[in-house]
Order: C-alpha cells, then structure tokens, then sequence
C-alpha cells in the first residue's frame, strides 16, 4: 500500500498459502488496467495541494517578516526573513519557549517509554503466549480507551490537587502513560502476532531459553512494529492539549498549553504564530513521516494492515 | 494471527490426564506465570482509569461546589435533570452530535473520493500521498491557531485575501470578505476538524481498497461491467467494514475533541461543546456535581457508540484471527 516508503520487509509469512495470495494480489494491482489515469492524477494533485495549503502557507508565512504576514491580498513572493523565529526563541520578548518544549518531550518520551515496558509484556502474555480469555482482556482494554478524558478529569485533579501532584510534570507523565496503554497494547499485539509460530516452535524444540527466544525471533519481526507503536504514543501525547490544561501550570506547562497562552492581541503576531506552529509540530511531523508506513496498522489498532 | 487461538487449543495434554495434586498446582503456576506480564499493565490501567470513574458517579450524585463547600450533600438525581434542562448544557448535547456526525460524515467522504483516486497510478503518487497526510500531523492546537489567525481571519487571513485577490483579477476593487469565525462559528470548527481528520479516513479506506480481491473486479471487467457497476456492487460492500472502522474510530476521538473548540472559538457562539463545557463546569464555574453529571452523560452517549464500534473492530479482528 505505501508507496512512498517501499513496504520493507513485511515479513508476514503466516503459511506459504498467505504469502502467495498476498503476492498475486499486490502483483495484480501493479496491472490493474485503469484508463483515467492523467485525470485521477490531476485531481488527485488538485486536492493534495489544497489539503496541505494550510501547512505550506504556515510555514512560508513563518518565514515572513511580521507587516508581510498581514497584508491583503496576501504576499506570496515577500523577502524570506528569520525574524519571526528568533523572536519566538524569546530573543526580544523574554519569554523562553524552551521549558514548554522540554516539558512536552519529557512527558511524551517518559510517558511512551512507561508505554512500551507496560505494554510489550502484556501483549506477549495476549499472542505469543496467550493466557485463557485473551479477547475479553483486549476489549477491556479498548474499552478504557472509550472512555472520554472529561468523565475522568475532575477526581484526578481533585487527587492531584490535595497531594500536590498538580503542576508536577510525573502526574502528567502517568496520566499520559494510562491514555495510551490501551491503544499500545492493541498495536503491540497485532504486531507480536505476525511472528511465526513455526519460529517459535523450533526454538522451542531447539531447547532455546525464553530471553534467546526473544531475542532471536521475537524481537526481529516485531521491531518495526515496537517502533511505531512508540512514535504514535509519542505524537498522541506531544499533541495533548486538555489534561496538560488542567494539570499542570506555570511550571509543568507543556508545549501546546504554552501555544495556547502565546497569542497576544497586542500588534502584528501572525508570523510568530506560525513560526510557533512549525516548531511545536516539526516533531509530530517527523515522528508521523517516520511511521508513515505501519500509521494505518496502528491507528486502526491492528484492524487493518 | 492465526497463531494465538490455536495455541491455546493446541494444549489440551493437562485436562486428559487426571491431575494429581502436585500436577494441579504446577498447571496453576503455569497459569499464573501465564498471566504475569499481563498484570502490570492491566492493574495501571484499572487504578488511573476505573478508580477515577467510580469517583465522577459518585460526585455526579453530590451536590458540591467548591465555592460552597457549606452546602455540600447527597444530591439524587437533580444534577442529572440539571444537565437535560439547562439550556447551556442541552445545546452542548446537540452541539456534541452535530459536529460529531459532520465531521465524521464528511470526513469519511472526502477521503473516500481521495483514497480512490490514489489508489490508481498516476506520477508522483508517493508525494501527494505525503502531502495529504500533512494535515493530520500538524499539533491540534497549531492546526486551531493557524485557522483562526492564518486562514480565517478576516482582515489578513487567507481565505479573504484570497478572495480580494481573484476579485481583483476581474477588475472589482469590492471583493465580499467575510468574518467566517463570527459568522459561521461552528462551520469553521467543523471545517478545521474535517481538514484534520480526513487524512486519517483517507489512509483506513486506501488500507481496505488495496485489500480487495483483484481477480474477481477483474473477472466483472472481462464480463462488461461498467466502473461504477463494480464500485457499487464490488467496492463499496468490501469497504464497508472499513467504513465503519474509520467513522467509529473517528467519533470516538472526535465526541472527546477540546482543541478545535477552546482554541477557535473559546466555546462561544453556540460551539461549547460537552467536553468544553464540562471543563468550564468544573475548572471556572466550580460545580463538580454538575460537572460529573455531565460527565457521566457523555460517557453513556460513548458507549452507545462503542457498542458498534467494539463489534466492527471485533469483526475486523476475527476475521483476522481466522484468516
């Protein structure tokens, strides 16, 4: 299905029978004979360009010096400046943006790993190994997950409140670590389960110890999931905007609570604004773009490949 | 896939023979180092999660504001009825659904014509597959600012100069420049979210597009059959279960949405909606039963929705399970 990203190694061999379907079928749609194509692609293009217009304007406008930014009909072809940047960077305002950012990657790299240790386990002990019932597990766990922030929110800032855990970025860090475990649990079993079990039978026979085992088999195959399930983790928790709000505060502030406070009515601002934007999302960019290729699997929880 | 279930069919040597005392008890340790891993994961979830509920059905029956703490008692039902006759609350109710079904409806159709057509070939597929998928990856809150201040503003944004600018091409020095955020608030809110969301849709039905099987569109092609012949009677009935994955996984996320709402609109202008209005329920106006209550409310709306949604995943996920 990617094409950006050439499908690596999607090493799925769940019997010779799959394999070969799955090639006939990626093989045939290579052949596919469409006639509109230069139209599809046209329009295809059209649109493109027009859902990513909002981004592209943002980040050109960020490079715009402020009286620019402003103007209508607007200047595409303005001179390129870095001024918007450097005042973001709190070069002339005093205000650093750097204890939001390092909050953000704090609790969002803290949080994914607190994910990860939770979640691989449990996922093991859901596929490779299963315990009996596995499935009413999953749905509990999915289950969690539907249950809205806002129904939650009030005894955990009461809690936090009355034994000083509000402002304190571990709070947060938990909070993030419970709103993703779910949805890392469903990935991470989705991905444990492509590892063969005729694999996992050899080494078995083999007489290979648990940690060889994992080491050897397990981890090989599931890597690649491992690390999208950690780079989605991290954009849903760089992106969390509600509990950041109501937790934390002058000194745990995250980085789109930070955003939130940062437009000021005062005068021209549009360029810092988007200079801001840009910077706060570069990593959810990268983070995204990095996991272009297993996105669809992990935000479908598993469900789609 | 295939594995897991078989696994734990593939080992009925215990139940045969007969357990003799000491058997039982190693098969309960087997079991127990079975569930071990499991464990960590699943008491977090049940302490930060569960707990924390239990608390809002408990409050939501209370009659507590902080401000008053005097006055604080056992409530009954009245926050409840509160929640269904106050004005307020009632339209973030009706505010909740509307855009939640908009944005979920438009977006699945949008990125339903977008997947079809990057599911054909044509140059620089990979490239406009990336830029589609930009808008997802932008941070919410940045996304909200950008509407509000980039594109919608009405003096300098682009939408207005935009609209100057093909005006001006055609002579006219009158161009109409409209405040959409006063004027269309909640459209606004819709819009951004659709704009957000489509990617996502987008990626789900191009996943489920490229799934189906070829042989059989192309044994209805050999037969006549027009394109929308085999879209209607072989596409759509295979995107179907993706459909609804995509549109319950969208409401699910999108009934909880707090962004697009305190950013563009700070809630004004009839866009509150209930996780917006539940936030200033508790956080400024200090009425926690009320604020639970309300909470409650959209927890019982989610699970309505849920309901579906576990059943499409489950479909999903055994069909998986079997293949």
């Amino acid at each position: 299905m990617s094409t950006l990203t050439p499908a690596a190694p999607q090493s799925t061999p769940a019997g010779p029978t799959a394999l070969n379907t799955g090639q006939r079928r990626r093989g045939k749609t290579r052949m596919d004979p469409t006639r509109n194509n230069t139209a599809a692609g046209i329009a295809a293009w059209l649109l493109a360009l027009l859902f990513a217009t909002p981004v592209l304007w943002m980040i050109l406008t960020s490079f715009h010096s402020e009286t620019d930014a402003a103007t209508n009909p607007p200047s595409v072809a303005a001179n390129l400046t870095l001024d918007a940047y450097k005042e973001f960077f709190g070069e002339s305002s005093g205000v650093s943006p750097w204890p939001p950012l390092i909050n953000s990657a704090t609790a969002s790299i803290l949080s994914t790993v607190l994910v990860l240790v939770l979640a691989i386990p449990a996922a093991y002990a859901l596929s490779i190994k299963p315990v009996k019932k596995w499935t009413d597990v999953m749905f509990f766990f999915l289950s969690t997950k539907m249950m809205p922030v806002v129904a939650a929110i009030l005894p955990l800032y009461l809690f936090a409140k009355t034994t000083g855990a509000l402002d304190n970025i571990w709070f947060l860090i938990l909070m993030y670590t419970s709103m993703n475990l779910p949805i890392a649990v469903w990935m991470m079993r989705s991905f444990l389960a492509e590892v063969p079990e005729e694999m996992l039978e050899a080494a078995q026979i083999d007489g290979a110890g648990l940690l060889l085992t994992l080491r050897k088999i397990v981890a090989p195959v599931a890597m690649p999931g491992i690390a999208a399930t950690a780079l989605i983790c991290f954009i849903f928790s760089w992106n969390e905007l509600l509990l950041a709000r109501v937790l934390t505060g002058v000194v745990a502030g995250t980085a789109p609570v930070f955003l939130t406070g940062f437009v000021s009515s005062q005068g021209l601002f549009l360029a810092k604004v988007c200079a801001a934007a840009v910077v706060i999302s570069l990593p959810v960019l990268f983070a995204g773009f990095a996991a272009q290729d297993k996105l669809v699997q992990g935000l479908s929880l598993g469900a789609v490949k | 896939m295939t594995t897991a279930p078989a696994r734990t069919a593939a080992r009925p040597g215990h139940s045969t023979i007969k357990p003799s005392r000491n058997a039982r008890s190693r098969e309960r340790a087997l079991a127990w180092a079975r569930r071990a891993p499991l464990l960590p994961a699943l008491i977090f979830l049940i302490i930060v999660t569960q707990l924390p509920f239990v608390v809002t059905l408990i409050i939501s029956f209370m009659n507590w504001n902080s401000l008053r703490p005097d006055q604080t008692g056992f409530a009954g039902f009245s926050n409840y009825i509160e929640v269904l006759t106050n004005a307020d609350l009632r339209q973030a109710i009706f505010t909740t659904i509307l855009l939640t079904v908009s944005v979920v409806f438009a977006s699945l159709l949008i990125g339903l014509g977008l997947a079809l057509l990057l599911d054909k070939k044509f140059i620089g597929r990979g490239l406009a597959r990336t830029l589609l998928i930009a808008p997802f990856l932008v941070v919410p809150v940045a996304a909200a600012l950008i509407w509000k201040h980039a594109l919608l503003n009405p003096t300098y944004g682009l939408i207005n100069g935009v609209l100057t600018w093909v005006w001006s091409l055609f002579g006219s020095d009158a161009p109409p420049q409209p405040d959409l955020l006063s004027q269309a608030p909640l459209m606004a809110v819709i819009a951004s979210l659709v704009w957000q969301w489509t990617p996502f849709m987008m990626l789900i039905l191009l996943a489920g597009l490229q799934s189906r099987p070829m042989d059989t569109i192309e044994a209805a092609q050999m037969d006549g059959a027009t394109p929308w012949i085999i879209f209607r009677h072989l596409t759509l009935p295979h995107l179907r279960q993706y459909l609804e994955l995509g549109g319950l996984l969208g409401a699910i996320y999108i009934v909880q949405n707090f962004d697009a709402v305190f950013t563009l609109t700070s809630g004004g202008l009839g866009t509150a909606n209930l996780p917006y209005a539940i936030y200033q329920t508790f956080y400024f106006a200090n009425e926690y039963g009320l604020a639970s209550a309300a909470g409650v409310v959209v927890v019982i709306g989610t699970i309505i929705v849920a309901t579906f949604a576990l059943r499409t995943v489950f479909s999903l996920f055994k069909k998986e399970a079997a293949r």
